[in-house]
Formats: C-alpha cells, structure tokens, sequence
C-alpha cells in the first residue's frame, strides 16, 4: 500500500503540474454549472406552474427526486465524457517517456504501480466532484433537500467513475500515445453507454446489453436507491479493468 | 571473475527471444563483488536487452540470472531492491524538481522513511548535483539530467548498479566526470556498465565483456585482451613516424630496414609534416633500425611511436565475423569495416 501511495502521490503531483487537470476541472465545472442553472431555472418555473394553477394539478414538486436526481444522471454522463482525458496519460507517458523503466526495475509489483495510478485518477476525480459541492449548497442553503439520497448519488458517481478510470487505466497501458489511449477509452465508453439503447428493445439479449450500460446502473443511486446489483456492477466493472491493466503491465516486460 | 569468489551476479545461459529475433544467445559470465565491469559491443549487440534482464525489467526466455544468490525469476523484489538501474535515457519525470525527484525515487525503492532525506542529501552529493537541487529536471541540461539519473540509481545504497551507456550524450569534461564518479564507487559497489566507446573500458572497467550479435566474444582484464591480440598478430606491429615531407628518401630507407612489410603515407600528413605508417614483424628492437634509417637518410625524426594492436583491434576482431587466418593475413591499416550482422534494435 505504501508503494502504490508513493506512485499516486507522484502522479497527483504530475497532473497538477500539467494544463491537462485545470482544463478539465474547468470545462467539468463549466458543463456541471450549465446542466444545474439549467435544471434549476425548469424546475422552479414547473413549481410557479403549479402554484399558479393552485394545486389542481394534485402534485407537488421534491427537490430531491424532480431536481438533485436529474441532476446527477446527467452529471454521470458529463463524468463519462470527461474522465479519458484525466485516465489517458496515466500509464501512456510514462512508456513514452522511459519513465515506466524506473517503476519496471524497482521493487514494487505491478499492482502497486496500476492501484498507484488508479488511485490518483480517482482522487483527482474526487476533487473534480467536490466542486458541484458548490451547486448543491446553494440548494441545501435555500431547500431542505433529503441528505440520504444525495449521499447515495454520489456514492454511485464515485463507484461510476472508479470503474471508467479502470477501463481508461487499461486502455493506457495499451500505448505510448496518450492520444490513442483516449480515443479508445472514449470508443469503449461509447459502446458501453448505446448498449443502454440498444437494451431497450427488450429480449433476453436485451437484458444482458442493458446491464453492461455503465450509465445505467447509475439510475438507481441518482434516484437515492443502492442496490447490491448495482454496488456489484460497479465494483466488479473496475476490478475487471484494473486486473486487465496489470496484466498489460505485465505484458510489457516480455516484449520489452 | 578472480577464483575463489563467489560473484553478486551471475548470468546463467541467458537467452531472450523477442518473436523470432534472437537478441540475446546463451549468455553467461559472472561479475565479482566490488568489480567494475564493461559490457562492450556494437549497437544491437544485445547490451541494453541483457542489462534489462539483469535488472529484473524482462524475464529471459531461457536461463536464469541470480544477484547476491537470488534467482530473479523466484524473488523479484528482493533483488530488484539491491539494483541501481540507469537506462539508456535516463528516466526522470520533467516537471519535477530534482530533489522531490529523488526522494520519490527512494521511497520507490524502498528506503524506510526515516532516512529517504539523508538518503537524498547522499545521493545529491556523491553527483554534485547541489546546486541543481532545487530546479526543475524538464529544465537541466544533458550533463544535469545524466547525474540525476545516476544519483536516482544510488540513492538506495544498492549494491550492485547497471548503467546503461552512462556517457552516451557528454560533452568531454563531463564524460570526466562521470567516469571519476564510477571509478570512486568501485570498489564499495558492484558496476555494469554498458559502452561502445573502448578508451572508456580501458579507463573505467576492471574486467571487458565483449558481445556481439547476441553471444559472448571474449571476457578478461583489459590488458590482457590486448595482449591476446598482439600475440595472435605474432610480433606483428605498427610504426608512426613522423618526419619532413617530402619523404621519399625515408621511405625507401625504411623499406630497406629487415622486417618491413609496408611503407605508407598515414591520413595526418600534411604539406610540412609527414606521418609515415610502417608495418614490420619483430618486437621492440626493430625501432631502433627504423631510427636510424630515417637518420641514415638524412630526414629529420620527430617521432617514432608504436601504435600497434589496442583494444580498438581487439573489438574489431571479436566483434567482426572475420576469421583468424584473414585478420592475421590482413596488413592493410585503416580498414574500418563496421561490425556486419548484428542488427540494429535500436533501443
């Protein structure tokens, strides 16, 4: 563990040195900003719709399940356009640059150097989602929003991106050009996300497409529900692309 | 190796195959405590692929290598922690600064916590590298980066560093000092050091290894490779000597002298002086007769000096696929026919 903290710690440092993290924290917040004015500005115009109409319509508005829950669906397909550019770089420039000789030689395993970066992603993605802290202040501020829900929500855009950083992770390793390594990442996310739609015909081919969508198993804690089917999905997803990563880690030492 | 010691390293059979290129064949040698070896060979010779294997960076596809008694293979750790590694580029992280460099380099390689600062402090030292302490690696020159890369490789006290073409890149003085630095950490650390430039065997290295295409070519003390050619050359030498053009009277004289095989003009001539390269069997006695001939003919002496088999020689022979009976027959000079076959990995 010690091994992997030194490799993660190199690694935040590395991206916080680089244009790559703010450009990315900025368009995050940019975009993040958009969809919450936006959701916002709907959902208080739905509310004097109905206060207008005197509450014939016989609904009320939930800032939980009418605002925060849309939020935070379309906050996971931000985070699923966003994150190859923060996992694109991680191992890639590391084989460009020779640096991947220095942790190749020294005695640390493979896993530590994947967790290692594994982790930084994940702590600067971290740091990415504490930025709409911001947003939902204002909520909690002037709302009395459920605390529980929320706390699930971004329990499942930590787990959904934990298992996008994996995928990107392998998808590094794969090449020298960190280019590549995030067009691939963004082509398998793509995939992942339409077999959503292509699940919804039904079938029992569809079931299984609808339950390798990434963004899918994201519906249930967007709405505040955790499922074991879910928590299962995600955690799994990242361990399968983590183990794959170490292994083209591996990988590189036979063919030099 | 010296009998009777027992070698950190030993290189057993190795072989490396990458696909169907054989990079390395069979290779095996040894290299003594506190030794400094030369791991000399033309590019693509299998130096940086055997280096690597050694280094626990790639598993051989055949043999085994075992440091201090460790079978890589079975305790990669363990070994890799008592190995300072030095690749060809030197494998530094640009937008750090040196020292934050370093102390990442040594909590990679295991140094406890307590001591990675006086490990640092050591390591910026023994490199010189003060008063770069503090700057950015991206913005350090060549000769800079060169010793960050040397002080990352001994900043965990191993006790054996490989040191992959160390000079490769200097600029003269700097290719002093690095060598100074190797020759002042022999003795307390075992050193592979990898090398197509021959002066910097014969400067720095206690013990030669010579591959070419992969396979071992000769290993022993510098001197006595060279010894070896010269006895295969059978008191074959070349002479230089340095006289007043035009020579033609010396020439003829030196032609006369008993043991002369050949009189040429050599490539520094120039219009005032002439350098005159003259082949002749016989040891050192025959210097004297070539003297005086030259005297004899009335043409000025400036110098007569013997510039016969040197280690240049001797890894053109190993490392050429000529045979004995050609390089023996074979009194032309100035046949610098790089090294066929082997080829170019590039890396």
């Amino acid at each position: 563990m010690r091994n992997a903290l030194t490799i993660a710690r190199r690694e935040i440092g590395a991206a916080l040195a680089s244009p790559v993290a703010y450009v990315l924290f900025g368009a995050f917040a940019f975009l993040y900003g958009y969809f919450f004015a936006d959701y916002l500005q709907s959902f208080v115009e739905a509310g004097m719709r109905m206060s207008q109409m005197g509450g014939f319509s016989g609904g009320t508005l939930n800032v939980n399940t009418d605002l925060i829950r849309w939020l935070m669906a379309s906050t996971a397909i931000l985070v699923l356009f966003l994150l190859p550019l923060l996992s694109m770089r991680t191992v890639s420039e590391e084989i460009r640059s020779g640096t991947m000789e220095l942790l190749l030689t020294a005695p640390i395993t493979d896993g530590q150097i994947v967790f290692g970066k594994f982790l930084a992603a994940f702590a600067l993605y971290g740091g990415m989602l504490a930025l709409t802290g911001l947003h939902l202040g204002v909520l909690f501020w002037f709302s009395q929003p459920e605390v529980a829900p929320v706390l699930a929500a971004y329990l499942g855009l930590l787990l959904l991106g934990a298992g996008l950083l994996a995928l990107g992770l392998f998808f590094s390793s794969l090449t020298r050009n960190q280019i590549v390594a995030g067009l691939l990442t963004f082509g398998a996310l793509l995939v992942l996300w339409l077999v959503e739609f292509a699940g919804a015909r039904g079938g029992e081919l569809g079931r299984i497409l609808a339950y390798l969508s990434v963004t899918g198993h994201m519906e249930g804690f967007a709405s505040g529900v955790i499922t074991t089917r879910d928590l299962v999905f995600y955690l799994s997803f990242a361990a399968f692309w983590l183990f794959l990563a170490r292994e083209s880690v591996r990988s590189r030492r036979w063919r030099g | 190796m010296e009998p009777g010691h027992r070698p950190l390293v030993l290189v057993d059979r190795v072989s490396k195959r990458y696909g169907r290129t054989l990079a390395v064949a069979e290779l095996s040698f040894g290299v003594a405590r506190g030794e400094v070896l030369g791991f000399l060979g033309p590019n693509g010779a299998g130096k940086t692929t055997t280096m690597r294997v050694i280094t626990g960076f790639m598993p051989p596809t055949e043999g085994r290598v075992l440091v201090g008694g460790l079978d890589i293979a079975e305790a990669p750790l363990e070994v890799r922690r008592r190995i300072g590694y030095l690749p060809e580029n030197p494998p530094l992280y640009p937008e750090m600064e040196v020292s934050a460099f370093l102390e990442f380099a040594a909590r990679l390689r295991g140094v406890p916590r307590s001591r990675v600062r006086e490990a640092v402090a050591g390591a910026i030292e023994r490199s010189a590298l003060g008063e770069a302490r503090d700057r950015i690696i991206g913005k350090l020159s060549r000769g800079y980066r060169q010793r960050v890369g040397l002080a990352q490789a001994l900043v965990h006290e191993p006790d054996l560093l490989v040191l992959d073409e160390p000079t490769a890149g200097l600029d003269p003085k700097q290719i002093h000092e690095t060598r100074e630095l190797i020759r002042a950490l022999a003795g307390e650390r075992t050193v592979v050091l990898s090398t197509h430039i021959l002066p910097e065997v014969a400067v720095t290295c206690d013990r030669v290894v010579i591959i070419a295409g992969g396979r071992l070519r000769a290993e022993d003390t510098p001197e006595r490779l060279v010894a070896r050619l010269g006895a295969a050359r059978r008191g074959r030498g070349t002479w230089e000597i340095e006289t007043t053009a035009p020579a033609d009277t010396a020439a003829a004289a030196l032609r006369a002298v008993p043991g002369v095989a050949a009189v040429e003009a050599g490539a520094e001539t120039t219009e005032r002086t002439l350098v005159l390269q003259v082949e002749a069997t016989g040891d050192r006695e025959v210097a004297t007769d070539l003297a005086r001939a030259v005297l004899g003919a009335g043409a000025p002496l400036y110098a007569l000096r013997r510039s016969g088999a040197s280690l240049e020689d001797v890894f053109l022979a190993l490392t050429t696929e000529e045979t004995e009976a050609d390089e023996v027959g074979d009194a032309d000079s100035g046949n610098g026919a790089g090294p066929p076959g082997a080829p170019e990995d590039d890396s």
